[in-house]
């Protein structure tokens, strides 16, 4: 019979093989709410890679639920692991909106959803109705959160039903405004639980 | 010797093996600016493939930081070539629009920017506008093309930024538009209006 070789080795003998590229793009951690007061991302905890790893990280919200009705979803960053969530941010915001019933097409600046300087949770989609049927979807892309040069760009776009019946699709971007890495990342509803929902990290490569 | 089985399979039966996936997004390269006046990916050079490989092509840009010309001038643009990167100057339509917001909570933005479209323009289209050179001072954002290589039809791209300017100011840039050609674009140049681009990465993606 003859030998099948690897890399000159006999099959039998061949002890790792050459990697394989995954592709660019990385699903780091799904955390899933239940009842949950909130869900973080923290870097070097449960598997998540905050760091280096990737120059852009990417959430995907998916069919976040509140508990509570007419409220709002937001986030912040940390820059010491989750003890803190009150990175000093600067933003805007802009949101396009229509009724069930036809009413109030319109497009416009949120002047409720931008910081200036501030070190509050940035708002991502406000109004958002507890319904059986509601929730909130969005992305959320950082750049290079573990620069300790620049500061920190995001930007959103969120797509939610109001607790009015409407459709809104909101856009809010901006930076952390610190040179220190940010290494965690908090989720959560204005008032009240998160009842369901997921929310998944990505990582871009770029190497 | 032990055999060593593939699908229950002796290696040296096996005639097919599986498929391989490589995800739906490919890293083609990486170009990282030290005081570059140019970052460009032109087709066949240097590992990038800018062809009918993919139907879309993903640019990331990261940390983009100006050397100079610290003022609303400034911006950072890009333009493409049918010509493998001899010239570029393709004739192109777009849009622009932005929200904006101060540090000092004074200003806000929203609205269609006339001043940075372009109507059958061949200069390079503004991806940003005012670009501060501070030290922790950039841009960062993405842009879409859509397959560049065609035939047929105008190329499409769709690009979002966001940018610290110079007077303390973040600004959330939309830009779409088209090549308005019929030749396969073939290369593709980013670069500050004014001055170099001292720091920041651009990687290229393929997307199955």
């Amino acid at each position: 019979m003859s030998i099948v070789k690897y890399n000159n080795n006999s099959i039998s003998d061949v002890t790792s093989g050459a990697s394989l590229s995954s592709g660019a793009m990385t699903l780091i951690k799904t955390l899933t709410a239940s009842s949950s007061s909130s869900l973080s991302f923290v870097d070097g905890s449960s598997d998540v890679v905050l760091d280096n790893t990737y120059p852009i990280y990417l959430f995907k919200i998916i069919n976040c639920h509140p508990a509570s009705n007419d409220i709002s979803f937001q986030f912040q960053g940390s820059t010491d692991t989750g003890s803190s969530y009150g990175v000093t941010i600067t933003s805007s915001h802009f949101r396009a909106t229509h009724g069930e019933d036809g009413s109030s097409g319109a497009l416009a600046y949120i002047t409720a959803g931008d910081l200036a300087q501030s070190t509050s949770y940035q708002l991502l989609g406000g109004s958002i109705g507890s319904d059986a049927d509601q929730s909130v979807s969005a992305e959320l892309i950082v750049f290079n959160p573990s620069s300790t040069t620049f500061v920190k760009h995001f930007m959103a776009n969120v797509q939610s039903i109001a607790h009015s019946n409407r459709s809104n699709n909101q856009y809010p971007a901006g930076y952390f405004n610190t040179t220190s890495a940010v290494d965690a990342f908090n989720f959560k509803f204005s008032s009240g639980n998160i009842d369901s929902g997921t929310i998944k990290l990505y990582g871009i490569k770029d190497s | 010797m032990s055999i060593v089985k593939l699908n229950n399979n002796s290696i040296k039966n096996v005639t097919t093996l599986g498929s391989v996936s490589l995800g739906s997004m490919v890293l083609i390269k990486k170009l990282t600016a030290s005081s570059s006046a140019t970052l460009s990916f032109v087709d066949g050079s240097s590992s990038v493939v800018l062809d009918n490989t993919y139907k879309e092509y993903l640019f990331t840009f990261n940390n983009m930081h100006a050397s100079s010309d610290n003022s609303t001038a400034q911006e950072f643009e890009f333009n493409m070539s049918i010509d493998s990167g001899s010239n570029y100057n393709v004739t192109k339509t777009t849009t622009t629009f932005r929200s904006g917001h101060d540090e000092s909570d004074s200003t806000t933005q929203l609205g269609y920017v006339a001043d940075y479209d372009l109507a059958q323009g061949t200069g390079f289209q503004g991806l940003t506008e005012g670009d501060g050179i501070d030290n922790d001072q950039c841009c960062s954002g993405y842009m879409h093309l859509f397959n560049p290589s065609s035939t047929t039809f105008v190329k499409h791209y769709i690009s979002c930024f966001n940018v610290a300017r110079h007077n303390d100011f973040t600004a959330n840039w939309f830009t779409s538009g088209y090549a308005n050609t019929t030749s396969a674009v073939d290369a593709i140049q980013f670069k500050f209006l004014g001055g170099n681009i001292d720091a920041g990465d651009i990687c290229l993606y393929g997307i199955n």
